[in-house]
């Protein structure tokens, strides 16, 4: 537990909180890509530099921006008059609360079967990662490309103004 | 408490903060802001366990993240092209509001 | 003195025995077969049943024939043909039939009186639209009675018994429209069951004492001697033997049918029938049948007599024979119904008939059976002829003077009324009353009977004088005149008078051929038989008895013609006892205060036994049953429908409670997702710990 993971990890669960609490949707926009820049961090704390960058580029690049645009896009801005919070939101808040502690259990249930030992850091070079892309994983990768077009067309076929009615 | 241990905790805790607010926001983004959440959370768990797992050089958790980035955005942007969508339509993004699918 | 032969007994069936039972068969079967004819069939219907009777008459004859020439071999004819009809256990019901002088002598009688009565009913009921139900109930009244002639057998004897009293039942109330012909007919049919009662009990101790239905039955027979020493040996009630009682009981059920005191109420009301009926069954046969029954069973009435005396059962026969041929006799005096003066002269010789059964035995009563049957069955159908002419006027004040219109009817009518007076020498009667006096006079009990047979000889002669008188001397005081009735009807007639003066050739004591015959001795003709001792003193008394009764009549009434209106000649004389006579001694009376109201009494405490305490019984059961079915009702509708009603809503319920799951939102959704998630899990991990 060094002090960079803690202040990291603080950053992120803030910026995280921050996302779901915020009253002002646009804060909350805010506060996610605060969060994704913490996890971003974490990345590059653990040696992954390539899915820290990716994180970087993809979250924070393309996600936020796309969250900040559909916030707008719906007057997301305006403060509903009802409260933010739906109804019964205790019980939502249970819930999580109720995953959290299964999850946290399970953790520290199986600490003594995870490793101990922490091995040298691994050097991962884009060259490893081009060549892993390109041979051991291609097919996932292709299914991607496949996914991501397939995501592209149905998002702005989706999102797209409708032809008005013949007349 | 091994290192592991802290990146996984903190990894449930986003996760369980993500859910939370998926659950309990009235705003459909914001509901998907929550999922994103979780999905990261997710990948978090996966880099540590890559990195602190047996076979680091075998770069299967770093390629799993690296196609859950991806994912996730693609599924980002049609969810929030359905929002918008949805906002045309019902002129709110009340999630309280949309339940014409009440049996 | 007859010589007494011993006759050698023949007992094998010869084939005339072995068709008898064609003799009553035939009839009966032709009366089937008219029943099933249509009503306007009458010409087949009168030729079925002529024929069949014409061909049993031809039976009869080949068996008396058969008979006959047996007696002259001085073979004693009795031959029976027995057979099994049901068994049960190690008992048997037989039956059978048989053959001996007694029955062959009815046989002719029956067969003959009856076919010459049935030609005569063609004329009388030609007007009538029942004519071929007339001679079915004939026909089937013809086989029943010959049944009864011809049966060995006690039981099957009790069959024809029945069948004959159900067709007089049937023929008196032929015109049953007629009120008063309905009751009569249901009068005559209990009255004659009082006696079959009695009759019924005598036959099932008979059977349980003996173990045979069988009168006749090569010395096994319930009449033959081993049965009847049997029986004498019993005791019962009243110091008499098993055979007396069984005989007095027997006796019963013959004084029912013959119209013996007290049993006799029904014979004059039997008038209401067509007249053919009346001579046939009333005054021929059907009423001979009791007297017949007596003489059938005649052993058993007579077993235990020592020689010259007599038995209990035979001095209770002969009283009440005696008793009921004065009573009569003194009714038929006072009555004025033409029809009805011949009925109580019938119930007056029947008892001469019982009478002479009691005192001289079974050749004396038979003898005066078979002449009585052919007189009376004339006498009858004359005053058949006599109604027919008088278009169907019966009272014999309103008729007169028919002996100039109505010549035929008026002779033979006459020669039937000097039979049954007693006309001495030519007429039958005078021979056969003769032969009943003659035993009474040697009677070892008491002389009453002889002095009462004799008075009533004297109003005999007195009451046919004044019917005689009445109908056809005189002036007519009839409404219309009178005409003589066709051939087919005096025909007959005529035929009668003849036998009714003939056949007291055969009973005369210089040539006793009948009881001869009967008895199974040989009969020589010997005039030296009329020098019995007594015997002149004897004719000479009844010749000068009927002689004063003419006499009297003819001088009361004879030529007079009195008009209906006024009262009669003793009327005016002794007017009570006339009335008490005319109103028949008030029998009917009696019996309606006695028998009839106590039955009244216990059809009412039956009725209300039936529709309380029954009644009421059935209701109950009723209302538990309602009861029971408004409980299940109850039951149905509020636990089986309501629990099942309540199950369904529960369902309901149920279901709207689960659809509130479904409230479209997406939180919700979501929400339970995550809970069963971390279920799951939690399941998981607990599973796989340490």
């Amino acid at each position: 537990m060094t002090f960079v993971f803690c202040v990291l990890a603080a950053l992120t669960l803030a910026g995280g909180l921050a996302a779901v609490l915020l009253k002002n949707t646009v804060h909350c926009a805010l506060a996610l890509t605060v969060a994704f820049a913490g996890l971003a961090l974490l990345y590059l704390d653990l040696d992954a530099q390539f899915a820290g960058f990716a994180q970087i580029l993809v979250y924070i690049g393309a996600v936020a921006i796309l969250v900040v645009f559909a916030i707008l896009l719906t007057k997301g801005s305006e403060t509903p008059k009802d409260g933010v919070y739906s109804r019964n939101w205790p019980v939502g808040l249970v819930i999580a609360a109720g995953v959290f502690a299964v999850l946290g259990w399970a953790v520290l249930q199986s600490v003594n079967v995870l490793p101990h030992e922490t091995g040298p850091a691994p050097t991962v070079t884009v060259l490893q990662i081009g060549n892993a892309l390109m041979g051991r994983y291609v097919l996932p990768l292709e299914i991607v490309a496949l996914l991501l077009t397939a995501a592209l067309i149905g998002a702005v076929i989706v999102a797209m103004h409708e032809k008005e009615s013949a007349k | 408490m091994t290192p592991l241990t802290g990146y996984l905790l903190v990894a449930a805790l986003l996760f369980a903060i993500g859910l939370a607010g998926a659950l309990t926001r009235r705003n459909a983004i914001l509901v998907l802001i929550g999922i994103e959440l979780m999905l990261n959370a997710a990948n978090l768990n996966l880099i540590a366990f890559w990195r602190y797992g047996p076979h680091p050089e075998a770069l299967t958790g770093m390629m799993f993240a690296i196609f859950s980035i991806a994912v996730a955005a693609a599924e980002a942007a049609v969810g929030l092209g359905l929002v918008i969508s949805i906002h045309r339509h019902a002129h709110t993004t009340d999630l309280d509001a949309m339940n014409r699918m009440k049996g | 003195m007859q010589e007494t032969i011993s006759f050698t007994p023949q007992l094998a069936a010869s084939l005339i025995a072995e068709i008898l039972w064609l003799i009553p068969a035939v009839p009966i079967v032709a009366s089937g077969v008219i029943a099933l004819l249509k009503q306007p069939k009458r010409q087949a219907s009168a030729a079925l049943a002529i024929g069949s009777l014409g061909f049993s008459l031809l039976l009869s004859l080949i068996a008396f024939g058969h008979v006959l020439a047996g007696w002259a071999h001085k073979v004693d004819v009795r031959e029976v043909v027995n057979f099994t009809w049901l068994q049960f256990g190690t008992s048997n019901v037989d039956l059978g039939w048989v053959l001996d002088p007694l029955s062959a002598v009815m046989l002719v009688m029956v067969t003959f009186v009856g076919l010459l009565i049935f030609i005569y009913s063609v004329g009388y009921m030609a007007h009538d639209e029942n004519f071929t139900r007339f001679f079915c109930f004939l026909s089937l009244f013809a086989g029943g009675m010959l049944t009864v002639v011809i049966a060995n057998s006690i039981l099957l004897l009790f069959m024809g018994w029945e069948l004959v009293g159900l067709t007089s039942y049937l023929l008196i109330g032929f015109w049953y429209q007629k009120p008063s012909a309905a009751a009569a007919a249901k009068k005559a049919f209990l009255t004659t069951r009082v006696g079959d009662v009695f009759f019924l009990l005598g036959i099932v101790w008979l059977f349980a004492q003996t173990g045979t239905l069988l009168f006749y039955s090569h010395g096994a027979g319930s009449i033959e001697s081993g049965a009847l020493n049997a029986l004498l040996a019993q005791h019962s009630a009243l110091g008499l033997t098993a055979a007396g009682a069984i005989g007095l009981l027997i006796f019963a059920g013959a004084a029912g049918k013959s119209g013996q005191f007290p049993l006799h109420v029904w014979l004059p009301d039997a008038m209401e029938g067509p007249t053919p009926v009346s001579a046939l069954i009333h005054a021929a046969t059907m009423v001979a049948a009791g007297v017949y029954l007596v003489a059938r069973v005649y052993p058993l009435m007579h077993a235990g007599a020592l020689t010259g005396g007599t038995t209990t059962a035979l001095t209770v026969v002969t009283w009440v024979g005696a008793f009921t041929a004065v009573f009569a006799a003194l009714i038929a005096v006072a009555q004025s119904d033409i029809k009805r003066i011949l009925a109580y002269s019938t119930v007056s010789q029947l008892g001469y008939m019982m009478a002479g059964l009691g005192m001289g035995g079974v050749a004396v009563g038979m003898f005066h059976l078979i002449t009585h049957a052919f007189f009376k069955a004339l006498l009858f159908m004359g005053a058949g002829s006599v109604i027919h002419g008088s278009h169907d006027e019966q009272d014999i004040r309103r008729m007169g003077g028919l002996r100039g219109s109505m010549p035929v009817t008026f002779a033979t009518y006459g020669i039937g009324m000097l039979a049954l007076c007693g006309f001495p020498l030519f007429f039958s009667g005078f021979w056969s009353k003769d032969g009943i006096l003659e035993a009474a006079k040697h009677w070892s009990v008491a002389r009453t009977p002889f002095y009462m047979l004799v008075f009533g000889a004297l109003l005999t002669a007195f009451y046919m004088t004044r019917q005689v008188s009445y109908v056809f001397f005189g002036e007519s005081r009839a409404a219309s005149h009178a005409h003589e009735s066709p051939r087919v009807m005096t025909v007959p007639l005529a035929i009668l008078a003849f036998f009714a003066m003939a056949l007291g050739l055969i009973g005369t004591p210089a040539w006793p051929w009948f009881r001869s015959f009967l008895d199974g001795r040989a009969a020589v003709l010997d005039l030296h038989g009329f020098d019995e001792p007594g015997l002149f003193a004897l004719m000479v008394t009844s010749t000068v008895v009927v002689f004063i009764g003419l006499g009297l009549g003819l001088w009361l009434y004879g030529s007079k013609s009195p008009a209906p209106e006024q009262p009669e000649v003793l009327e005016r004389l002794a007017p009570a006892p006339w009335r008490w006579l005319r109103d028949r001694l008030y029998v009917d009376e009696f019996y309606g205060v006695t028998v009839i109201a106590f039955y009244g009494w216990w059809a009412r405490v039956a009725d209300w036994l039936d529709r309380r305490v029954w009644g009421g019984a059935v209701a109950g059961v009723a209302w538990a049953f309602r009861g029971w079915a408004q409980f299940n009702r109850f039951l149905d509708t509020n636990v089986v429908d309501g629990s099942f009603d309540k199950g369904c809503e529960e369902l309901a319920s149920g279901g709207g409670l689960l659809s509130r799951m479904q409230n479209g939102r997406v939180q919700t959704y979501l929400r339970i997702l995550a809970v069963s998630v971390v279920a799951l899990a939690a399941i998981l991990i607990w599973s796989t710990r340490p």
